[in-house]
């Protein structure tokens, strides 16, 4: 005969180590693996398409910040605007002089639309077919101030701006056919050498669309009255909110109101702010596929609870006590969905850079993003566990022995 | 122990310990309207005895395992398993008593498939918050004490009947409990299996372990040293009770 204890001195408790817990939480997924990943794709797909739309979103900012940066946000535009009366208003012809007078300013160029000038590529073509396409003439420092490179030939110079010669924009020798400088078009119904062409200007896009001629000549053929359309300017970057503020007075003291000031790098970041309204649409339909995977997962456990009645009972029978059973079935539901989160952000990153790839974007997924995606699942696990593991808590302990 | 007025130590060679079991008085209802699976039930059981309940299905056989087990609670009278009363313990205790003082050995002998044997008997202990490398190690020396120290790795898809009941008992007996209950621990297995499983209880009850053995197999329990028969919820005959 053993030497037994009375039970009634007896305080042992049933214990489960935590390693257990996790060892016991895995036992349900690796019985039924298909199921698992079933029922864990649901929350992959959720947290996929958040972290995608929220990566692809982020990857474009840091594309605009980069070009930005590169492009600088020290620019100002001046254009006319509409006087009280709603007329149209012109610039001073002194515009730019004194535009290039306020302090902090480092660079100007003007640029001014003559009317009733078209371009054609040569003299035979139909009239009406003028392409959209506006002849300018600018001051010879304007290609510095916009930022503007050449893709073939040269800029306007002192030498060049008195004869007829042109520089086309990007779009304008496009539309035109114009590949090589040398070309002879018509501007205004006269023959104009092309000297140069222009890259895209992504802050002065309107100089895509225009073929640049000296003021000069402008004022030569055409009658140009030396009054600008638009003034472009450059400050030091500490200087743009004081110079915005000067620039009505300085171009226009009789009537500041009809002078508007425009800054090309905020429009740029408005087109951006434009595609983040559709990025919180997106954002929207990724929580409701989150959610439909967190019900799939709940799904899932009550079902498992139900299947499992005698694993239940027998480890009752083992010593397991209602909460060792409902820790077990909550980390099999905290893991199943950890396990959607975690495929979730490595489908969503790879989306991501696979759009950067193509847009040629840096890949950009905020690391915080990536956290809140996979904590956000535990706890989605953790309410989605909650009920089937009380469920399975209750099931009686005889549940081994019936049946 | 001090309570040992109603311990049956009349009865010839049967060790005379003290009380492991003792229903006094016990009933269990089910169901509205509630039906009488058991209606008074008075059994002693002292630690060392091998004990048989024998009955028809639906005798209330079960529910006396159930009772005795601890997975159940009697709905009147008192239960009083290893020195504890059933009726008045919290889930904690009652699932502690299970997991140190009471091993169970079932029809169906409920092994997990695609886990090794080994596993399935360190399970046993895994309530006992034993770490697993030594749940394992004493699950090597359970299934050695069972005769299955060659089949450690197998999984029980690959076990015969007798072998998979084996595993069971393995189970039941790795944390080393002084009370082990087999619910027709013979019923799924052919006689020569069958009477090797009886074999194995005889020896672990020699090496002093307490055995209650439920079965409607007559024959079966007319090899152990005590029968206690039931029939539609009453004890109709018990050979270890005072004439």
């Amino acid at each position: 005969m053993r030497d037994r204890t009375d039970g009634i001195e007896d305080d042992r408790r049933s214990r489960l180590l935590g390693r257990d817990i996790l060892r016991l939480g895995t036992t349900g997924l690796r019985a039924r693996p298909t199921r698992a990943v079933l029922s864990a794709l649901g929350i992959a797909i959720g947290i996929a398409a958040m972290i995608a739309v929220v990566g692809i979103s982020s990857s474009s900012q840091a594309k605009l910040q980069a070009q930005l940066s590169e492009l600088g946000t020290n620019l100002l535009t001046v254009q006319a605007g509409k006087s009280l009366f709603g007329q149209d208003a012109a610039l001073p012809e002194s515009a730019v002089g004194k535009v290039g007078l306020i302090e902090g300013v480092e660079q100007v160029g003007g640029a001014a639309t003559i009317d009733g000038a078209f371009v054609y590529r040569s003299s035979f073509i139909d009239r009406a077919q003028s392409g959209g396409l506006a002849v300018t003439a600018v001051t010879e420092g304007l290609l510095d101030v916009v930022g503007g490179t050449l893709a073939a030939g040269d800029w306007l110079n002192r030498a060049t701006s008195g004869y007829p010669t042109v520089v086309l924009g990007s779009k304008a020798a496009e539309r035109l056919g114009v590949a090589t400088v040398g070309s002879v078009i018509q501007v205004g119904e006269q023959p104009f050498t092309v000297v140069g062409i222009l890259e895209p200007i992504d802050l002065a896009p309107e100089l895509d669309t225009s073929a640049m001629i000296g003021e000069a000549v402008a004022a030569e053929r055409f009658g140009y009255d030396g009054k600008p359309t638009t003034v472009y300017e450059r400050s030091t970057d500490e200087r743009v909110g004081a110079v915005r503020v000067l620039l009505p007075r300085t171009v226009n003291p009789a009537a500041p109101e009809e002078v508007e000031v425009s800054r090309p790098s905020d429009a740029l970041a408005a087109k951006h702010a434009a595609d983040q309204a559709f990025t919180g649409l997106l954002l929207g339909l990724g929580s409701v596929a989150l959610l439909v995977g967190g019900i799939g997962v709940a799904n899932t456990m009550v079902i498992s609870v139900l299947e499992r009645r005698r694993e239940i009972g027998l480890r009752r029978a083992l010593g397991a006590t209602r909460g060792h059973i409902r820790s077990q079935f909550l980390t099999e539901a905290l893991l199943l969905s950890a396990l959607g989160g975690v495929a979730g952000a490595v489908i969503g990153t790879g989306v991501t850079s696979v759009v950067a790839a193509v847009n040629d974007w840096p890949t950009a997924v905020p690391p915080e993003v990536l956290l809140a995606g996979v904590g956000a699942t535990l706890v989605i696990g953790a309410i989605a566990g909650l009920y089937p593991a009380i469920r399975a808590a209750r099931t009686p302990p005889t549940s081994a022995l019936s049946g | 122990m001090t309570d040992t007025t109603t311990v049956s130590a009349a009865a010839p060679a049967q060790p005379a310990g003290p009380p492991i079991i003792h229903l006094d008085g016990v009933t269990r209802e089910y169901g509205e309207p509630p039906t009488l699976a058991l209606a008074g039930v008075d059994l002693t059981v002292v630690e060392g005895e091998f004990v048989a309940i024998v009955g028809p299905s639906g005798s209330g056989k079960s529910t006396m395992l159930n009772l005795i087990g601890t997975l159940d609670r009697p709905t009147s009278g008192t239960a009083r398993i290893a020195g504890s009363d059933v009726g008045r313990l919290l889930d904690a205790k009652l699932s502690a008593l299970r997991a140190y003082r009471i091993g169970f050995v079932f029809q169906q002998f409920h092994l997990a498939d695609g886990v090794t044997t080994v596993d399935n008997v360190a399970d046993g202990l895994i309530y006992a918050g034993v770490p697993r490398t030594e749940r394992r190690r004493r699950a090597h020396l359970a299934l050695e004490r069972v005769g299955l120290g060659h089949r450690l790795d197998h999984r029980p898809s690959q076990l015969s009947g007798g072998e998979r009941q084996r595993v069971a008992i393995a189970r039941a007996v790795v944390g080393d409990p002084p009370l082990l209950l087999a619910d027709e621990p013979t019923g799924n297995l052919d006689s020569v299996s069958g009477a090797s499983i009886v074999e194995l209880l005889h020896e672990l009850h020699e090496a002093g372990t307490t055995i209650v053995v439920i079965t409607h197999d007559a024959e079966l329990a007319a090899r152990l040293p005590r029968q206690v028969a039931i029939r539609d919820g009453r004890i109709v005959d018990d050979s270890g009770r005072v004439a």
